[in-house]
């Protein structure tokens, strides 16, 4: 395709092709409209100076026949710029008058006529045109008197040849500013052309060019941009979904696999294999949580768990999901707290929040009881459920070893489990579920010291601080 | 027990007949929803296992045409879709119980169980009584002997549940569910905390321990003299 016949294919140019035929139809029409016009005006003026001369001509020849009839028209004739006049006899005499040539039998028909014509003194040349009235007079005599025509086409020439050029000019003008405009559009939208095509061939990490003057072209590349960020994190999240399924669900099946492969090879007797069997459900077992965790990460991630989102009390949550810890924290020579004061509205799913709230105590209950302290008696976790301005805040804290700061943002990625804990058992995934929750309700989870606390001072104020932050429900909330 | 199970992967369906029939239960199967619906129309069951994703009818309008058609049997439904919203669905459609796939035999054979008695109809008595230990369900009083038990509420429902379905195995996924009404697995094993509790505070001092941990499935309150 040549640089012109793209051009002649842009929107803008097509576009500009159509205002321009219209503007130009519009502009013929109005001067054709205005040339008619004159034309008209001018042949009403010549007929009412006809028609007068005709009258004063009449009434000198009923006053005074023929004979002044002809002084007159001689006298009149001779004027410069005068009309035209011929008187004849019936038998088509000239008696008087500056008409040479007409056409004949023109003088038989009395009315009006469009003739050409040639003046008495010019015997040659080019003949004219003129509008004429012809009347018998009372005796047989016959008057013509008439206009030049010439001055009327002259009129009519000009404002044709003005029509011609401006619409020559509006055409021209037209075409260079329809070019004008679709080069420049087309140049914004070839760089879009060309940005896409290197994402399309798998560059994601390219954003179209935005010019800054805010018109549809720099809104619709903003959205683009928008969108393509949107795919880029979702192609990320995917891509590390599937290097963790092959990096972490392979590594027990290969366990799995070479269990079944030991036991087979080893065990002599009942009680050996049921053992191996034995390990292997459990590890299978471990493989299926992993898996449904995974699922329901993806699941909160993709938004298809707001179909059963309601309304709820956060507090009541905060509550229940202590209720079903306080024995296992008792056990482990924890004390946990709840400081829950209703009402905690929260528009959502009460199963995930509260699954995201447990999986926060069971890691505060799992790595406080790790931490071996001499005064291990006295930690304490609390957690605490409270609105805070178009927030509901649901939080844990504990006095346990903590994450440092540097990693807070590493330990919600799936599968991600600090070196300082790999000798506490669990997943990888308690936190990347709690996030992805938390983000599937519009909100986050934040880490903080827990030192910050003002409250918590004492010898043991280390630890942590984990904030499930969701939009707070309810008539007086967003929603 | 009678049992209908419509599944069409015959590999999965051959091990649950086979477990069920060695468990002392009688066990039919249909391999598509069309079979299914015809031997659940006209056989007396006492529960039917259905599976979600069915040749020729999918298990939700199996069951849908079952109630319409007023057969009021016991349905659990075997899923590979195990979320919430699925498990509502499932429950809105007529099921009574859901179990997500992986499920382990134990599991099943013991919600199968709770179902089957439910129709049984334990449930409209007041007083609950396994050995020596009552539950009143309209005074929440409990007591051994003649000694009273004092319960925070959450342990009265665990042994109102387990005493509902005693003799038989109830596992912790049920309890959580039904005593907490939570369906997630939490990642440590609270429930037995809980159990340990409760099992404290109604067996201790007592010759006869009546709450017993089934392993590898779950728990059964039962009287073992008997």
């Amino acid at each position: 395709m040549t640089a012109l016949g793209k051009l002649f294919r842009t929107t803008a140019f097509k576009l500009t092709l159509v205002y321009l035929t219209v503007f130009a139809l519009f502009a013929v029409f109005l001067l054709g409209y205005f040339a008619w016009n004159t034309r008209r005006l001018v042949t009403e003026q010549i007929t009412q100076t006809v028609d007068a001369e005709i009258g004063g001509l009449s009434e000198q020849y009923n006053l005074g026949g023929i004979r002044r009839l002809v002084i007159i028209v001689d006298t009149r004739a001779r004027r410069p710029g005068s009309s035209l006049y011929l008187v004849t006899t019936n038998a088509g005499e000239a008696l008087a008058g500056n008409v040479g040539a007409l056409p004949p039998g023109l003088l038989e028909k009395p009315g009006w006529t469009e003739t050409e014509y040639r003046r008495l003194e010019e015997s040659e040349g080019p003949e004219h045109h003129a509008l004429a009235r012809v009347i018998q007079l009372p005796g047989g005599f016959r008057l013509l008197v008439g206009r030049d025509l010439d001055e009327r086409e002259r009129l009519y020439d000009v404002v044709l040849s003005a029509g011609k050029w401006s619409a020559a000019i509006v055409v021209v003008l037209g075409l260079a500013g329809g070019f004008f405009v679709a080069r420049r559009v087309l140049r914004r939208v070839d760089a879009m052309t060309e940005t896409t095509r290197s994402i399309m061939e798998g560059d994601l990490g390219e954003r179209l060019p935005v010019a800054g003057s805010n018109d549809e072209l720099d809104r619709l590349a903003v959205n683009l941009n928008a969108m393509l960020d949107r795919i880029e994190a979702l192609m990320h999240g995917l891509k590390e979904v599937s290097d963790n399924i092959a990096h972490d669900l392979k590594t027990p099946l290969t366990r799995l696999h070479n269990r079944c492969e030991e036991a087979l090879r080893t065990a002599r007797s009942e009680n050996e294999y049921r053992s191996a069997l034995e390990a292997t459900i459990e590890e299978s077992e471990g493989l299926i949580r992993t898996f449904n965790a995974l699922l329901m990460i993806a699941r909160a991630e993709s938004g298809q768990a707001r179909d059963n989102m309601s309304e709820f009390d956060a507090a009541e949550v905060a509550a229940g999901v202590v209720e079903l810890y306080e024995p296992l924290a008792e056990e482990k020579g924890l004390s946990l707290m709840v400081e829950a004061p209703s009402p905690a509205p929260v528009h959502g799913s009460r199963e995930l929040v509260s699954q995201a709230l447990a999986n926060l105590v069971d890691n505060a209950i799992k790595y406080a009881a790790s931490v071996e302290k001499a005064d291990a008696e006295s930690q304490v976790i609390t957690v605490k459920a409270a609105s805070e301005g178009d927030r509901v805040l649901l939080s844990v804290t504990d006095q346990g070893p903590g994450i440092p700061a540097s990693q807070r943002e590493r330990v919600v990625e799936r599968f991600v489990r600090l070196d300082q804990s790999r000798s506490v058992p669990g997943s990888g995934l308690g936190l990347s579920l709690v996030a992805a929750v938390a983000r599937l309700h519009g909100g986050e989870l934040k880490f903080e010291d827990n030192a910050l606390e003002p409250e918590a001072t004492g010898p043991n104020a280390t630890g942590l601080k984990a904030i499930i932050a969701l939009p707070r429900g309810g008539p007086q909330g967003a929603g | 027990m009678r049992l209908l199970i419509i599944e069409d992967d015959r590999d999965a369906a051959d091990y649950i007949v086979r477990a069920f029939r060695e468990t002392g239960h009688v066990a039919d199967h249909a391999a598509d929803g069309e079979e299914g619906l015809a031997l659940a129309l006209d056989g007396q069951y006492d529960v039917l296992i259905v599976d979600r994703m069915l040749p020729k009818r999918d298990g939700l309008s199996v069951i849908g045409t079952l109630r319409e058609k007023g057969v009021q049997t016991p349905v659990l439904i075997l899923s590979a879709l195990g979320q919430v919203d699925d498990r509502v669905k499932g429950l809105r459609a007529g099921g009574d119980d859901y179990l997500p796939k992986p499920y382990s035999f134990s599991e099943l054979l013991a919600r199968v169980e709770a179902l089957a008695r439910r129709r049984g109809g334990r449930g409209d008595e007041m007083v609950y009584r396994v050995a020596d230990l009552e539950l009143d369900r309209l005074s929440h009083q409990v007591s051994r002997g003649k000694e009273e038990i004092v319960l925070q509420p959450r342990e009265f429902r665990l042994l109102e549940y387990l005493m509902k379905h005693a003799g038989q195995v109830v596992t912790r996924t049920m309890l959580l569910e039904n005593v907490w009404d939570y369906h997630f697995d939490p990642q440590t094993n609270v429930i037995d905390v809980h159990i340990s509790r409760l099992r404290s505070k109604i067996d201790k001092g007592h010759a006869q321990p009546l709450l017993q941990t089934v392993r590898g499935a779950g728990y059964m309150i039962r009287d073992s003299a008997r």
